[in-house]
């Protein structure tokens, strides 16, 4: 689905990802970890076009979309749910999830049944303004906004930052939920690593820059994790 | 100062106000959501006065006569569109690329402001030109003996109420007026939703200015109109935006009645510059205990 081959990126000459490969395949969730500062943000921002990278080639669905701009990457089937959630504050909780099937090019502008039943809370706040709702709702509305257009690829960078742990709770069925209908790849980026390795089918560990472990998340040992994601 | 005199002044100053609401209108929209500081937004109003004199002279030339109620309600429309077209070119060809870089665009803009003035001397003449005020427009409703509110001033508190009931609807009741709040709340968000922002910013600043141009079509109504037209509002506009609070039409509106009035009765208690004094000293001296404004929207592309 979505294809990293050394990747260079950074911001205004300051490298920060080097020499990246990455391979996230249909419908698997693949968990991206990695301390603070090690480039993760910065290779979801190179995946949405947020910042062009220096070389090397990204490919989706095997088309290249290295320099293409984000709106369009978005349109071909990308959905972001950005750190922090960016919910427009002054808009209802309909408008932002309308603004979700953006991507879908629709003309007939109605929010899907499933979305509701994925997310039944939101039904109740839809006339309420975006940035009324809690950290927890916010999340969920993000993930509800981006599924709305039905993506082929949910980037999620850290869902559970700053969440109460019912909602954590919550937000973890709903990807088991994605992951279950085999239909949407995921790609989530999480430093709660027991939350990414109950939910990941394959792991990828970034370090200053470059992954330096990889693999199936039953394969993952405590040495690893120590070694790299020990604070 | 009798009561008739005050509230004719109130009612000039609504009559200010109104054009000065379709002015900043377009600059708050265009700074909200670009960050642009548009220094010809002026300009188009000064496009939209010279498209009603146009109008009348091809009526002139082809029928031998200028018709003015007629060219009127045909320049109306036209006005819109004529400074929406050239607002559509400019950010195609300028603005665009200074997004972000408010100084370069302060600059730039009023290099254009420079340019589109001295493009109206070479064509129409450095002189004023007069454009024919519609018949229907030459009286008013007498009041009291002493208060009569003329026709061209009810007109244009209309139309301007007309341009903010439509703007209102369009902003907050279509599709592409959520897409416009979305771009001025969060830019980078709006693109990551897959909202074609560039596409939207060409539109909106479209829009911006055609309103401007049909002000200037109410402009054309109340005397004379000459190359730096602009110039004669595009502070006191300028001042309603910011007043007002940037990037809502609450602001917007409320900035202008107050600049309008309170300049239109200044200015009849002292002088025409005097009155000016008092309001930016006042305005100074509001924005220092209230630095964003009367209303406030905080948007993150200002941040």
């Amino acid at each position: 689905m979505l294809k990293i081959n050394q990747l260079n990126s950074g911001y205004g000459g300051t490298k920060i990802l080097r020499d990246l490969n990455m391979e996230i395949p249909q419908g698997q969730v693949i968990a991206l970890m990695g301390r603070n500062g090690m480039g993760k943000t910065t290779l979801l921002k190179s995946i949405m076009g947020i910042i062009s990278p220096e070389s090397g080639e990204i490919l989706f669905a095997s088309k290249e979309i290295t320099s293409m701009p984000t709106d369009e990457r978005v349109r071909l089937g990308i959905g972001y749910v950005p750190q922090g959630r960016e919910i427009f504050p002054y808009l209802t909780v309909e408008e932002n999830l309308l603004l979700g099937l953006e991507a879908k090019g629709v003309t007939e502008y109605r929010i899907p049944e499933g979305i509701y039943e994925l997310f039944p809370a939101l039904r109740r706040m839809l006339s309420r303004k975006g940035g009324d709702l809690s950290g927890g709702q916010q999340q969920q509305l993000a993930i509800a906004r981006v599924l709305a257009a039905e993506p082929k690829l949910l980037v999620l960078d850290e869902p559970t930052e700053g969440i109460q742990p019912s909602i954590v709770h919550e937000i973890e069925n709903i990807i088991r939920f994605i992951k279950e209908q085999k239909t949407i790849s995921v790609l989530l980026v999480e430093q709660y690593v027991d939350f990414a390795l109950r939910l990941a089918d394959k792991y990828y560990l970034l370090e200053k820059g470059s992954i330096v472990s990889s693999g199936r998340t039953a394969e993952i040992n405590r040495e690893i994790i120590n070694n790299h994601l020990a604070v | 100062m009798s009561l008739d005199i005050i509230l004719s002044q109130i009612f000039n100053g609504l009559s200010l106000s109104s054009i000065l609401l379709m002015i900043g209108m377009g600059l708050s929209i265009t700074f909200g959501i670009m960050g642009v500081i548009n220094f010809a937004h002026g300009e188009f109003l000064m496009i939209g006065a010279y498209t009603v004199f146009i109008v009348q002279v091809i009526f002139a030339k082809l029928l031998g006569q200028a018709f003015p109620g007629i060219s009127f309600l045909i320049a109306l429309p036209l006005s819109f569109f004529v400074a929406a077209g050239i607002g559509w070119l400019l950010e195609k060809v300028l603005i665009r690329f200074l997004y972000g870089k408010p100084y370069e665009t302060l600059l730039a803009t009023w290099g254009v402001s420079l340019i589109l003035q001295q493009a109206a001397r070479n064509i129409f003449g450095a002189n004023n030109v007069d454009v024919a005020s519609p018949k229907w427009f030459e009286h008013g409703i007498q009041i009291t003996q002493g208060l009569q509110l003329p026709y061209n001033r009810l007109f244009i508190i209309g139309l301007s109420s007309l341009c903010l009931t439509g703007m209102f609807i369009y902003l907050y009741r279509t599709v592409k007026g959520r897409k416009i709040r979305a771009v001025m709340q969060n830019r980078r968000m709006s693109a990551c939703l897959g909202i074609p922002t560039p596409k939207i910013d060409a539109f909106t600043f479209a829009m911006g200015s055609g309103v401007a141009g049909v002000a200037g079509c109410a402009v054309s109504l109340l005397g004379s109109i000459g190359p730096s037209l602009g110039q004669n509002y595009i502070i006191d506009a300028f001042m309603v935006v910011i007043l007002g609070g940037i990037g809502g039409l609450a602001g917007t509106i409320a900035g202008a009645l107050v600049i309008g009035i309170s300049s239109s009765i200044f200015e009849f208690i002292s002088t025409t510059s005097m009155g000016k004094v008092i309001v930016f000293t006042l305005v100074i001296i509001f924005l220092q205990w209230k630095p964003q404004g009367l209303f406030s929207l905080k948007t993150r592309a200002l941040d």
